[in-house]
């Protein structure tokens, strides 16, 4: 029985002997190997996702104005912030609309500017216009504020999404007979295309389902720094059903995710405009998988044709409603093939997940683990999800 | 007589328009000589064509002025799309909605490419990209 510790793992990253690759090369070493073997030899397994993630967000510190301000309303590049808090702290949400959008009032709209966008330009180095204003206290008697401002400038700046990483998710396509704009890009009339959102076999929870090693203060690749699960993130769903391999065939586990702006590089934290539908943030998180036994490296051997996804009608009569809009049960070798074949009609899939990049990210974190510079943590609390562990399987 | 002229264009159908005999009425109505370069058209569901015309200017443009009040979208192939390589983060959401396979995924690598002899300038990656990396030039 192979067995290894949090503090094994370390020991051999810091002397530059981990044994590390990616949750695309482990597929093949195991179907090699066999995963008794490949769990003796192999130390962590890197996994990446790059999507859209709508539930993120940044918390901003502007340093203290002279004369003090406790700024009540707050904008960047007229994106509204909130400033429900102390003094010079504000969050800005990432589908968060600049003022004056005119929206979906000439539909569809295009939705050019957003929180999204501005978290993308300050990582980016560029610089953005902070304009805020107060009622004024005897303590923060400045009423109006306009300066231009840089990540650099800013005394302290974090992400902290309370929603990303989703395990898995809904499978997309549209039944009605008219064109609909979502969250899930553009869905053509009578299933004329079918969207999915997933880096599958790559993607960090598909590869440790039953959050075994995933939980409170988890080391993470986060938009191209370091960052660190936080808490189960908001609609983390553990009980969702499951196939044969253990993998939730819904959104099921999600993460809320904390990390250093300032150590971010935009290529991996992105602005997006979905037509019709808003503005948002496409995040790159990337999450090492320690290799405790020969469970977990059976975990992430998972493949692309054993992850499935539900496919939803997206359509006006199906997930708008709120009631039941599955249709069918697709898994992600087909969904990545370019077709799928759904009640006798092919139909073309497009991924709105990038898979090249979540690639990019697994290799990265592999590159720091490799290099000494990046060890794992051991999980202050697992995820609520554990408990549901059963050898078995299914349910 | 005046010189012939030829222009290239998009027509894109909605499922409701998408049964007009328009190639004829530019034939008869207006004396152009048609040339269906491409074509998507389907009974009851949306669909394209893209038209190569000849004939004397002012009939033309009394065509393109017919087409598009019957509601059609109507674009002409003058202008091209541009795709950003630097700034396409490759997610693929181009890729299901352009009807030509001018923007695709590679397999198994799932990188996006783009070949712009496939394109007829519908628009639809315009609209489908979220970090706007296709641009309409002219």
């Amino acid at each position: 029985m192979v067995k290894r510790t949090y503090e094994e793992i370390n020991a051999k990253i810091k002397a530059g002997q981990a044994v590390v690759v990616n949750a695309e090369e482990v597929i093949g070493i195991v179907k090699d190997i066999g995963v008794k073997a490949a769990a003796e030899k192999i130390d962590v397994v890197t996994t990446g996702t790059f999507g859209i993630m709508c539930s993120s967000g940044a918390f901003l510190n502007f340093w203290h104005t002279k004369p003090k301000m406790k700024m009540t309303r707050v904008y960047l590049d007229d994106v509204p912030a909130y400033g429900g808090l102390a003094a010079v702290d504000c969050y800005l949400g990432a589908t968060e609309l600049a003022v004056g959008d005119p929206a979906n009032s000439h539909y569809p709209g295009h939705f050019r500017h957003g929180g999204g966008h501005v978290i993308e330009a300050l990582i980016a180095g560029k610089a953005v216009r902070l304009t805020a204003d107060a009622y004024g206290t005897d303590c923060y008697p400045l009423r109006k504020y306009e300066q231009t401002i840089t990540l650099a400038e800013l005394r302290q700046a974090f992400i902290f999404s309370p929603r990303n990483c989703y395990q898995n998710y809904n499978v997309a396509v549209n039944l009605c007979d008219h064109t609909v704009y979502t969250y899930m890009g553009i869905l053509k009339p009578r299933g004329g295309n079918i969207h999915y959102s997933s880096a599958g076999q790559l993607s960090p929870l598909l590869n440790d389902p039953y959050f075994r090693t995933v939980g409170l203060g988890t080391h993470l690749f986060l938009g191209g720094g370091e960052g660190f699960v936080a808490w189960p993130g908001t609609q983390h769903s553990p009980s969702d059903p499951r196939n044969s391999h253990g993998i939730p065939i819904g959104g099921a586990g999600t993460l809320a995710v904390i990390g250093d702006m300032k150590q971010m590089d935009s290529r991996f934290v992105r602005g997006v405009s979905l037509t019709g539908y808003g503005v948002s943030l496409q995040m790159g998180i990337g999450v090492p998988i320690p290799i405790l036994d020969e469970e977990t490296m059976g975990f992430c051997a998972v493949a692309d044709a054993e992850i499935e996804a539900p496919l939803c009608d997206y359509g006006e009569n199906g997930y708008p409603t709120g009631e039941p809009c599955v249709v069918g049960r697709v898994n992600y070798a087909e969904l990545k093939s370019g077709e799928v074949e759904w009640q006798g009609q092919k139909i073309r899939t497009a991924p709105l997940s990038s898979y090249s990049k979540a690639l990019e990210i697994a290799e990265i974190l592999k590159a720091w683990i490799q290099a000494g510079k990046f060890e794992l943590t051991q999980p202050a609390r697992l995820l609520p999800g554990d408990e549901h562990y059963d050898r078995g399987g299914c349910c | 007589m005046t010189e012939q002229v030829t222009k290239n264009i998009f027509v894109g159908f909605s499922a409701d328009l998408v049964e007009q005999p328009v190639v004829y009425h530019l034939a008869k109505d207006y004396q152009l000589i048609p040339n269906i370069m491409k074509a998507s058209v389907s009974p009851d569901k949306q669909g394209y064509l893209v038209l190569s015309l000849t004939g004397d200017p002012q009939d033309l443009e009394r065509a393109l002025a017919y087409l598009r009040e019957l509601g059609l979208t109507v674009n002409l192939l003058t202008e091209h799309v541009t795709w950003d390589l630097v700034s396409c983060t490759q997610c693929g959401a181009c890729t299901a909605v352009c009807p030509t396979g001018a923007l695709a995924l590679r397999r198994p690598e799932m990188t996006v490419s783009f070949d712009g002899d496939q394109c007829i300038v519908c628009q639809m990656c315009i609209l489908a990209c979220p970090v706007k990396a296709v641009h309409l030039d002219f």
